[in-house]
């Protein structure tokens, strides 16, 4: 049933590019190369120590802030990390809460007191039905599960428009520095968005071209994700779509 | 005297190698891996959840490898379905890969390892690890190492480096000697032993260092293959 | 990749778009996405292609064996079609016995191109004793919808590419021997698959799988030119909706002009 998450961090809530003025540039490492060499250097994520190097543990892009050498991941599936924002579907009714599919290694569990109002235990799927789609946070990753609430501003169950999934690493490129990119988007197109950390995104216009403008603008970011300047690029992408 | 190959190759010299990543869009790593004309294309799903429950280890992630040929990637058409030479490799592709992957942050999930042979011509196990060793690498999955595979060979006394089907047919005085390996990228540590063939003790040696210079050069295959996938 | 199926959410958004003829990636919903053929994939084959449609990409093999004739065709030689939905293509493949999706791309492939008369199978005869025996195989390496129709294109490409390996003194195939012999195929007869997919009151072309997913009912129709005339070999309707007699109509000269299209397409591959 699990997700343990052996670095019980909480989910950063703006992008890592806020730290720009002390990172130096990324580049890309392969599991087992060598970052840096030096005593001084403290390996966090998706690093280890070996000697007097930091090796990366995986395939990502390698970070140095400061002291501190991580290496971000930019494929691979979802990792949950509580507070993270999540888009799921109903798969099961119990009888105490909503089984939720996050698109993860383990299923989100929506108990009956995390909904935004008080629900009868004989009107549950009045309230969510299975096959229907919520925007949820994790409020808990325990050795039962991740725990789900709608309790907060921007969740619940989400009508209209659609969904659809880009590579979850790519998330806070589309979300950009605090919300920079995903606000032009939304600017840009006049819709409503919210972005799942697990690569789930939920989009409704006014009408069916904003919303696939809305997609493919997004779209467009998260395959472009390397790139530097990019919201500079989505203002001229803007112009041209 | 120098070894003369049927290809011209030196002993020590492997056949070209190509290498490329992304090949699959559905999965969440993937890659193409080619030693001369051996190709071998890998897909990684997960980690994701493992069905049936009782198969689940709650103290880590699971990974589960399928090795086959495709029907037409060998002379003599391989029915499709499992064989038992296929589920040999599976296992024995499983335990090459295994030693390099950290799952301990995956309870009760399974990594799925997919590898196929789009065209078989010799050393087709080590191409299928060093192709599924990338897929997992691109899937993002906590890897401590690469991992490297070449088949070393002897045809009668002379060790030589990534034997094709032509040299694995060799006969005369010892005849051939199929040696494959795998090992963790820029370690001593070996993960795929197999041989076949005849070989006296004294020269395993001959054949782990061979096999430590071959890996050093699909490291540097594979590595590139990884980088270029973000534009580097 | 995602296990998550396309949402409601997603499937109704889909019906209000074909309704207006609006696709995601901007094509209408008779446009096919862009094709590309490769030659030769694997050298151990006696013809062999991938196909791409879009993401979706196929491969194709032929083998040519030797042996006994049917009891009920001795003077023919025979074809199979076999395959599987490899797990590495798609997170919805499992391993393990093929299920019905499994069993049916083949079987599909397999009536597009016997019933179209492509292929002389009196002229895979060896002696009284000995026939040819074509066997494609199909195997998907991307599944991103439309798998269908891009197997067909896939296996008769490699039929056309195909040539007979070498027999020994005694009539056993050697395939240490490659001959220049193509297969007898007729010119003229290029087999294609074309499938319909509905949704709502919309029919549409070569979905993504995000659209096939969201498809009520499907029907394919193998169809291939024979004596100068299109002829429609073989048809097979899927899913659990129906069609009506107004919408089977109407679809008779989108498949002829698709025929038309993908020959034409296919053309600078062949």
């Amino acid at each position: 049933m699990i997700a343990k998450v052996t670095e019980a961090h909480e989910a950063p809530e703006i992008s890592s590019e806020s730290e720009e003025s002390i990172v130096k540039k990324r580049r890309v490492v392969v599991p087992g190369e060598i970052i840096v060499s030096g005593e001084d250097y403290l390996p966090s994520e998706g690093t280890r120590r070996e000697g007097m190097n930091i090796l990366a543990s995986r395939f990502g892009l390698a970070e140095e802030s400061g002291r501190v050498v991580k290496v971000i991941p930019v494929t691979g599936t979802f990792i949950p990390r509580k507070n993270n924002v999540v888009i799921g579907r109903v798969t099961n009714i119990t009888f105490n809460g909503w089984v939720v599919d996050i698109d993860s290694a383990s299923s989100g569990f929506l108990p009956i007191d995390e909904s935004p109002r008080f629900i009868n235990k004989n009107e549950m799927d009045q309230f969510l039905a299975i096959g229907e789609v919520v925007a949820a946070k994790i409020w808990s990753i325990n050795t039962r599960g991740i725990d789900l609430t709608l309790k907060s501003k921007g969740l619940g169950k989400l009508e209209g428009g659609f969904t659809f999934r880009i590579i979850p690493n790519r998330v806070p490129r589309v979300i950009g520095r605090e919300g920079s990119m995903i606000m032009l988007i939304k600017e840009k197109t006049g819709c409503d968005i919210t972005v799942g950390q697990n690569g789930w995104i939920w989009i409704k216009g006014q009408n069916l071209d904003d919303q696939i403008r809305a997609r493919k603008a997004i779209e467009f970011v998260a395959e472009k994700f390397h790139v530097e300047g990019l919201t500079d690029k989505m203002e001229e992408w803007f112009e041209k779509n | 005297m120098a070894l003369k190959r049927e290809d011209g190759r030196k002993a020590s010299d492997l056949r070209p190698m190509q290498a490329k990543v992304g090949v699959v869009p559905n999965a969440d790593g993937s890659a193409i891996f080619t030693f001369g004309d051996t190709i071998a294309i890998a897909a990684v799903y997960g980690p994701k959840q493992l069905h049936p429950q009782h198969m689940q280890d709650p103290s880590t992630g699971i990974l589960r490898c399928n090795y086959d040929l495709l029907s037409f990637s060998v002379s003599d058409r391989k029915k499709p379905g499992p064989s038992r030479r296929s589920q040999e490799l599976s296992k024995m592709t499983q335990w090459a890969l295994e030693p390099a992957l950290d799952l301990e942050g995956f309870p009760n999930t399974v990594i799925d390892v997919e590898v196929q042979i789009i065209q078989a011509d010799a050393g087709t196990r080590t191409a299928g690890i060093n192709a599924a060793a990338l897929a997992l690498a691109h899937a993002g999955v906590p890897m401590r190492n690469l991992v490297c595979a070449v088949a070393i060979g002897k045809l009668d006394k002379d060790i030589v480096v990534d034997l094709d089907k032509s040299e694995e047919d060799f006969e005369g005085g010892e005849g051939p000697t199929d040696f494959p390996v795998a090992k963790l990228a820029n370690t001593d540590q070996y993960t795929l032993l197999q041989l076949d063939g005849k070989i006296q003790p004294e020269r395993v040696k001959e054949v782990l260092s061979f096999a430590d210079e071959s890996c050093a050069k699909i490291y540097e295959i594979q590595k590139k293959a990884l980088k270029e996938a973000l534009g580097e | 990749m995602s296990t998550m199926d396309t949402s409601n959410l997603t499937i109704e958004t889909l019906r209000q778009m074909f309704e207006q003829g609006k696709r995601f990636d901007g094509r209408s919903l008779k446009d096919y996405r862009p094709i590309t053929v490769e030659h030769n994939v694997s050298n151990k084959a006696e013809g062999s292609t991938r196909v791409r449609i879009g993401k979706t990409e196929v491969l194709a093999g032929v083998k040519l064996q030797v042996g006994a004739p049917y009891p009920d065709s001795k003077d023919k030689g025979n074809l199979m079609v076999s395959g599987d939905l490899l797990p590495l293509a798609s997170p919805r493949f499992e391993s393990g016995p093929p299920g019905f999706n499994a069993i049916e791309l083949p079987r599909l492939v397999d009536r597009a191109i016997r019933e179209s008369g492509m292929i002389d199978f009196k002229k895979l005869v060896i002696t009284g004793e000995k026939v040819w025996t074509v066997i494609i195989d199909v195997f998907p390496i991307n599944d991103d919808g439309n798998l269908i129709d891009a197997a067909t294109i896939a296996a008769s490409v490699a039929l056309k590419d195909a040539t007979f390996p070498g027999l020994d003194k005694d009539n056993n195939v050697d395939y240490h021997i490659k001959t220049q012999n193509k297969l007898p195929l007729s010119k003229e007869t290029f087999p294609v698959s074309i499938s319909f997919y509905k949704l709502g009151s919309s029919l549409f072309l070569d979905p993504t799988r995000e659209e096939e997913e969201a498809a009520e009912a499907r029907i394919t129709f193998g169809i291939s030119l024979w004596n100068g005339q299109n002829m429609i070999n073989s048809c097979q309707k899927r899913g659990a909706k129906p069609l009506s007699r107004a919408e089977v109509e109407s679809m008779m000269p989108i498949l002829l002009e698709k025929q038309i299209y993908l020959n034409e397409k296919l053309k600078k591959f062949l």
